[in-house]
C-alpha cells in the first residue's frame, strides 16, 4: 500500500533538462523508481542519456506533461522547473489530469502558488500536489518522488509527514530498523497542496501504517488544525516533533512559510495543541525518535 | 520584506491609491524645512516597521516649522518596541470625519487571499477581530478572479462603509488589490483608510508586507531595503548569500536544511539550560552545497560575533556528503588562516548520514585545533553548550 506512491507509479520529470533534474532524476533511477521520461518544453523528440545507471537507458522527452502521459502512461510528474516558470509547469501538470504532482522547487513567489492551488481546486482537484519547496515523497522499496536520500531506511511500519527535508532525513535514520512505509515532505512555504492533514488521513487508511510520525515548524497554524483533526480521526498512534522554539517573533527561519507573527505560529502553541489532541511530542529529533519506538509493536 | 509607511505609500500612489503628500527626513532641521513646504499644520510620523506608533509618542502633530522641528528631535531615535527611529514622514494634518480599516492579506490556512473590511478603523485590528468580530468583514479573493468593482462593492457593503463614500471606497479597493498583486505582496493594509470633511477617500497610513521570493520579477524591490537598519552581521552574511539570523545567545550554529537548523537551536537551548542559561547566538543554513568557501563565510560571520564562546557544526548527510562536509570544514580552516582569521573558539561537529564515516574520517586525520566530533545531535549540542558557558 504506502501512501501517495507504490511500486506501480510511473514517473516523469518536469525539468529533467536541467541540471537539477538531471541529477535527481539519476538518484530516483538508482532507488528503483520508474521514471518513465522528463518534460522540457521545445526539446520533446530528444533522449536524455541515463546509461549510466542502466546499461542502455535514455529517457524520452517532450514537450508537455500530456504528451508524455500519452506516450507512457506516466501517472506522477516531479516539478525541478525554476521558480520563474514553475506556476506555468504546475499548471500545465494540472490540465493534463496528471495524478500528483511533487513539486521540489524551492523560491515560488506566493501569489504564483496560490494561483495555481486556486486552479487545481476550480478543475476538481484531480492533481494531488505536493510541495512546493518539499523534498517529495518516498515509499521505501517501491518508489522515490523527488529527492528524499533512498538509502537511509528501508520499507517498514512507520509513516512521517514532515515540513522539513533534513529533519525527515534525521527521523528516517534514528528509525531505520523499524523502517516506514512512506515519509512525504509537504514543504515549508506559507502556501502548500498537501497538507499534514491530507496526510494524516491517508497513513489512517494505510494498512502499512502502525504509527505516525508529524513534524512541524513554527508559522501559520497547520499544526493546530491537524491536531484538531487527530483528536477527531486518528485512530493509530501519532508522535510529534515541532522545530523552531527559539526562533524570534518576525523573522524568516530558512523556510519562506517559518516565521512566528506577533503571538500566532509560535512552536509551544503547536506543541500544546497536539499534545491536547493526545499526540506526544519529544522536545529533540532522537526523543521523538525514541518515544515513537516505544509505541511500535515490539 | 516589510516596508516603511513612507515606502508604502509610494507603492500605494504609484499604483492610483489616494494618499497624501509628504516628505521623508532624517533630522529635525529637514523636517522644518518640510513643514514650511506644505505650510499648514502638519504630522510628525515615525518610520519604524512596527505597530503602535501613535501610543509611544512617535506621532505628532504640529502648528508650524518651529513646533515640527521640536517634534522631529523628539521623535527621532525614540525607541518603539525595539525599533530605534531614524526617519520620520512629514505629511499634511487632515481634517478626518470617519476612520475604516482596511486590509488584503495571505490566508494561509485556506490557501488563498482575504479581504478584511471594517467601517470602524483607527483601531488594533487583532483586537477589534477579538472584542467585536462582526464588526470585521472577511471576504475570501479567488486568485483567479482576483478584485473587480463588483467584487470591491460586495466587500464595502459587507464592510457596512456608509453609502456616501460606498462607490469611492470600491475604487479604492480596487487600486489596493492592483498594488497587492502587481508588486507581489502578501499584506497590504490601511489603517486607517479615513473620509475627509469633503467626502474623499484617503489611504492616511500603510503597510506593505512584499515576498522575497518574488524579488526576481521585481528589480526595484531591491532599493526598499533599508540597509542601515539591518543587523550589521545579518547584512554581511547576506552579502556572502548566506541565510542567517542573528540571535542573542553564545553557541554559534551552522546547519543543513531549514528545519533542522531550527530544531539545533532549540535541542541547543534545552541543553543550554543546564548551563546556566547558554542559547543560540544564530540561524545559518548553509543549505545542499557546503561548500569550503560557504563553510568558510559561516564560520567567519559567526566568529565575527563578539558574544559567540563556541560553534556547533550540525549536519545531516541527505543529499549531501558528509565527505565534502568535512572537506569544506578543513578547507574552511586553512581560508580562514591564510584571510588572518584565527579560528579561535571551541567547535564541535557532529556528522551523521551520508558518507558520514568518511567525513568523520576526514576531520579525525586532519587533527583542527578547538575541533571536536561528537557523535549525536543532543550530545553535540550539549558539548556545545558546556564549552560556551565555560568560555563566557
Amino acid at each position: 500500500m504506502a501512501i501517495f506512491l507504490n511500486e506501480n507509479s510511473k514517473i516523469i520529470v518536469q525539468g529533467m533538462t536541467g541540471s537539477e533534474g538531471t541529477r535527481h532524476t539519476r538518484r530516483m533511477l538508482r532507488a528503483g523508481s520508474n521514471v518513465v521520461g522528463g518534460v522540457t518544453p521545445g526539446k520533446g523528440g530528444k533522449s536524455a542519456d541515463f546509461s549510466d545507471v542502466r546499461s542502455g537507458l535514455f529517457l524520452p522527452v517532450y514537450n508537455s506533461v500530456g504528451e508524455a502521459m500519452a506516450a507512457t502512461g506516466a501517472d506522477v510528474t516531479v516539478v525541478f522547473v525554476p521558480p520563474r516558470f514553475a506556476k506555468t509547469a504546475v499548471v500545465e501538470a494540472i490540465d493534463a489530469g496528471i495524478g500528483l504532482a511533487v513539486v521540489i522547487t524551492e523560491g515560488i513567489p506566493v501569489h504564483d502558488t496560490a494561483s495555481f492551488w486556486a486552479h487545481a481546486c476550480a478543475t476538481g482537484n484531480k492533481t494531488r500536489i505536493i510541495g512546493p519547496n518539499c523534498p517529495g515523497v518516498i515509499s521505501p522499496g517501491k518508489s522515490n518522488a523527488g529527492i528524499i536520500p533512498a538509502d537511509i531506511t528501508g520499507p517498514g511500519r512507520i509513516g512521517l509527514v514532515s515540513k522539513s527535508g533534513t529533519l525527515t532525513y534525521q527521523l528516517m535514520y534514528e528509525l531505520r530498523d523499524i523502517g516506514f512505509s512512506s515519509a512525504v515532505g509537504i514543504g515549508g512555504d506559507p502556501v502548500i497542496g498537501t497538507t499534514h492533514i491530507d496526510a494524516l488521513a491517508a497513513f489512517q487508511d494505510d494498512p502499512e501504517t502502525e504509527l505516525i510520525v508529524m513534524i512541524g515548524e513554527i508559522g501559520g497554524d497547520a499544526e493546530e488544525r491537524a491536531a484538531a483533526y487527530i483528536r477527531d480521526n486518528v485512530t493509530k498512534p501519532v508522535v510529534g516533533y515541532v522545530a523552531g522554539f527559539t526562533a524570534p517573533e518576525g523573522k524568516t527561519m530558512g523556510h519562506a512559510g517559518a516565521i512566528v507573527s506577533g503571538s500566532s505560529g509560535t512552536a509551544a502553541a503547536k506543541k500544546d495543541a497536539l499534545e491536547a489532541a493526545g499526540v506526544r511530542v519529544g522536545k529533540t529529533p532522537s526523543e521523538t525518535a525514541e518515544l515513537a519506538r516505544s509505541l511500535v509493536r515490539a | 520584506m516589510d516596508l516603511y509607511e513612507y515606502q508604502a505609500k509610494e507603492l500605494f500612489a504609484a499604483h492610483g491609491v489616494p494618499v497624501l503628500p509628504g516628505t521623508v527626513v532624517t533630522t529635525p532641521e529637514e523636517a522644518r524645512a518640510a513643514a514650511e513646504q506644505l505650510g499648514q499644520t502638519v504630522v510628525v510620523k515615525a518610520q519604524v516597521k512596527t505597530g503602535g506608533r501613535g501610543k509611544a509618542g512617535g506621532v505628532k502633530l504640529a502648528d508650524n516649522p518651529d513646533e515640527a522641528q521640536a517634534k522631529a528631535e523628539a521623535i527621532l531615535g525614540l525607541d518603539i518596541k525595539g525599533h530605534v527611529v531614524r526617519r520620520v514622514l512629514v505629511t499634511p494634518a487632515s481634517d478626518i470625519a470617519e476612520e475604516y480599516y482596511f486590509s488584503f492579506l495571505l490566508d494561509r490556512a485556506n490557501r488563498t487571499f482575504l479581504a478584511m473590511a471594517s467601517a470602524e478603523g483607527g483601531v488594533e485590528i487583532e483586537q477589534l477581530a477579538v472584542e467585536r468580530p462582526e464588526a470585521l468583514a472577511k471576504i475570501a479573493i479567488d486568485p483567479l478572479a482576483g478584485v473587480d468593482l463588483t467584487k470591491a462593492r460586495e466587500i464595502v457593503t459587507a464592510a457596512r462603509f456608509p453609502a456616501e463614500v460606498a462607490e469611492q471606497a470600491a475604487e479604492v479597493i480596487v487600486k489596493l488589490w492592483d498594488t497587492f498583486v502587481a508588486e507581489d505582496a502578501t499584506l497590504v493594509e490601511v489603517n486607517p483608510l479615513v473620509r475627509d470633511p469633503r467626502d474623499q477617500v484617503v489611504a492616511l497610513d500603510g503597510k506593505v508586507t512584499l515576498d522575497d521570493n518574488a524579488s526576481f520579477r521585481h528589480p526595484g524591490h531591491a532599493a526598499l531595503v533599508d540597509q542601515g537598519a539591518e543587523d550589521p552581521l545579518e547584512a554581511a552574511a547576506k552579502a556572502k548569500d548566506l541565510n542567517y539570523v542573528k540571535l542573542d545567545g553564545q553557541v554559534g550554529i551552522i546547519g543543513n536544511g531549514a528545519g533542522l537548523v531550527m530544531s539545533t537551536l532549540d535541542v541547543v537551548a534545552y541543553a543550554g539550560e543546564e548551563f546556566g542559561g547558554v542559547k543560540p547566538a544564530n540561524f545559518l543554513d548553509i543549505g545542499g552545497g557546503a561548500s569550503a568557501e560557504v563553510m568558510a563565510n559561516g564560520l567567519e560571520i559567526i566568529l565575527s560575533d563578539p558574544d559567540v564562546r563556541s560553534v556547533f557544526v550540525n549536519v545531516f548527510g541527505g543529499i549531501t556528503a558528509c565527505d565534502a562536509v568535512a572537506n569544506g570544514i578543513v578547507q574552511a580552516f586553512q581560508l580562514l588562516n591564510s584571510r588572518g582569521d584565527e579560528v579561535n573558539r571551541p567547535i564541535v561537529v557532529r556528522l551523521d548520514g551520508n558518507n558520514a564515516v568518511e567525513g568523520r574520517k576526514i576531520l579525525t586525520d586532519a587533527a583542527l585545533p578547538g575541533l571536536q566530533q561528537v557523535d549525536t545531535m543532543d550530545n553535540a549540542a550539549r558539548v556545545a553548550a558546556q564549552l560556551a558557558a565555560q568560555g563566557a
